[in-house]
């Protein structure tokens, strides 16, 4: 797709198209728990499931710039921000199903978890962290911070995605072949940033012969 | 005087006509002669065990309902989902089964697995299962005290340790086909803990023979201990001088030690121990001490440091 000439109309089908398909973990959850079809442990298979979409929606969601870089798509970034919400809306019935169904609001077993329970430990604070990007997604708060400040507030992204892996990693008891997986995935994305920040800069010293390299102009988010 | 009794025989136990028609046909089409004879008295998942007496060992707590007990559990021989047992198990054959009985005993024996079920009575007995992901459910299981079976072997005086060996075969279990563990599955149980009434050579589930994904045809269960420490589908007992060590312990020696027993006390490096989730329950509910048992089994462990030796 040359989507360098994509028209508002396209971009509005595909804004579509993604948002039933990210909606669609969830209804399938909300059906399952209504004909009881979450199989004999529904709070294990809800947190489960929240989980999954939650680590993959932020993969995906940092899969808008690689691909930008890698094939000149621009729909992807067009999209990212409604991703990332999806992400946190995972992350939330993620975060409420442990709070409400797991514990119902055992306050000293959630605090012992988080002291003690490594897994606990590193996923809470990487959904605290979604919160305050959740909050500032939208045009107005973007142009409130700035661009430079906004930019630097939603780097964020990046260990909330590593803790989320590193959160899944610690939870399974011996078969690590989903984290790692999503863990080959995260390196793959980051490589890829590395690896064209990497290029410009080389072309940057190149333009500016010898001069101090000039790279904070360039984003390459 | 009447001259005769009619037995009561119970409406459920009559077989459906249907079904009956079904297996008549089932014997037909294997042809009356050489086949027939090869499986005579074969029992399959889902068939009722005769003779089963109920046990005075019992919990006054709701069963777990049999979709549950057999559609969601451990068993990584057939997958690490909880899903996977009951979806893969099909193609575990429990017969020809036979059990190889050997190491410091006196009478070393190879049992077929009908000899086992005709040992000792079945009794049904009630137990708690507690996982060590800090689930649980009650099962009514069927089998004999495990001792029935370690009397018969004559165990020498330097039989300290049992070990169970469970099947290992790629071509009947695919998850074992993936290193996740090094199979075989073993497990091993102290001597006195092997020998306590409570551990039970379990056959059976629901008066049913046990189904393939329960550990079929027969599985060790040890109430008072973490679920994995009931080694399934086993094919080999061995006595032994030294401890065994055990397929978890091997993978996870910090987190999984040879006792296992269950202890509210001491947190494992993923969960905390204190509580439990019921299956079906929506509260979790505090965990007990020995899953419940402590009555029964704490005198085994006494002066003993249970968090040492967890």
């Amino acid at each position: 797709m040359s989507d360098k000439t994509l028209n508002d109309r396209r971009l509005t089908w595909i804004k579509t198209g993604v948002f039933l398909l990210a909606l669609l973990p969830s209804i399938k959850l909300a059906i399952g728990a209504c004909t009881e079809g979450l199989g004999a442990n529904p709070i294990e298979k809800i947190t489960r499931v929240t989980g999954y979409w939650t680590l993959t929606l932020l993969l995906i969601t940092l899969a808008a710039t690689p691909l930008r870089l890698l094939f000149g798509w621009y729909w992807p970034v067009r999209i990212r921000r409604m991703l990332g919400l999806f992400a946190f809306f995972y992350g939330s019935l993620h975060f409420l199903t442990y709070l409400v169904l797991d514990q119902f609001f055992d306050w000293a077993a959630i605090a012992a978890d988080i002291v003690k329970r490594p897994y606990i430990t590193v996923g809470f604070p990487s959904f605290m962290l979604m919160i305050p990007l959740a909050l500032t997604s939208t045009d107005r708060m973007v142009k409130r911070l700035g661009g430079k400040h906004w930019r630097w507030l939603h780097r964020l992204i990046y260990p909330i995605a590593i803790g989320g892996v590193v959160h899944y990693a610690w939870l399974v008891k011996k078969d690590l072949t989903n984290p790692l997986a999503f863990g080959a995935l995260l390196v793959l994305l980051f490589g890829i940033r590395l690896l064209y920040r990497f290029r410009s800069y080389r072309k940057h010293k190149r333009k500016s012969s010898g001069l101090p390299c000039q790279t904070k102009n360039v984003t390459y988010r | 005087m009447r001259t005769y009794n009619t037995p009561p025989i119970p409406a459920s136990e009559i077989t459906p006509k249907a079904l009956f028609l079904a297996r008549r046909k089932f014997m037909q089409t294997l042809g009356s002669g050489a086949l027939g004879a090869l499986m005579p008295a074969a029992l399959w998942a889902g068939e009722k065990l005769a003779d089963v007496k109920k046990s005075a060992y019992t919990v006054p707590e709701e069963l777990t309902p049999y979709k549950a007990v057999t559609g969601y559990n451990n068993f990584y021989e057939f997958g690490t989902g909880k899903e996977d047992p009951a979806a893969n198990a099909g193609s575990l054959k429990t017969r020809p089964w036979t059990v190889a009985v050997e190491g410091e005993v006196h009478k070393p024996a190879v049992f077929d697995i009908d000899q086992i079920l005709k040992m000792a009575s079945l009794e049904e007995r009630i137990y708690r299962m507690r996982c060590v992901e800090a689930w649980s459910m009650v099962v009514p299981w069927v089998g004999f005290s495990l001792a029935e079976l370690i009397k018969r072997v004559e165990p020498t005086g330097n039989a300290k340790f049992v070990e169970f060996i469970s099947l290992h075969d790629p071509e009947q279990m695919p998850g074992q086909r993936s290193s996740v563990l090094n199979w075989p599955y073993k497990e091993g149980l102290r001597m006195d803990e092997a020998m306590h009434p409570l551990t039970l050579l379990t056959v059976g589930l629901y008066g049913e023979v046990l189904p393939n994904q329960n550990g079929a045809p027969v599985r060790i269960v040890v109430p008072w201990k973490y679920g994995y420490k009931s080694a399934k589908s086993i094919v080999k007992i061995r006595f032994l001088e030294t401890q065994p060590v055990s397929s978890w312990t091997e993978a996870n020696p910090s987190e999984y030690g040879f006792y296992s027993n269950v202890n509210p006390e001491a947190d494992n490096f993923r969960w905390s121990q204190a509580k439990e989730r019921r299956i079906g329950d929506f509260f979790k509910r505090p965990t007990l001490l020995f899953n419940g048992y402590a009555d029964e089994v704490a005198p085994l462990y006494a002066g003993m440091d249970l968090k040492k030796y967890y």
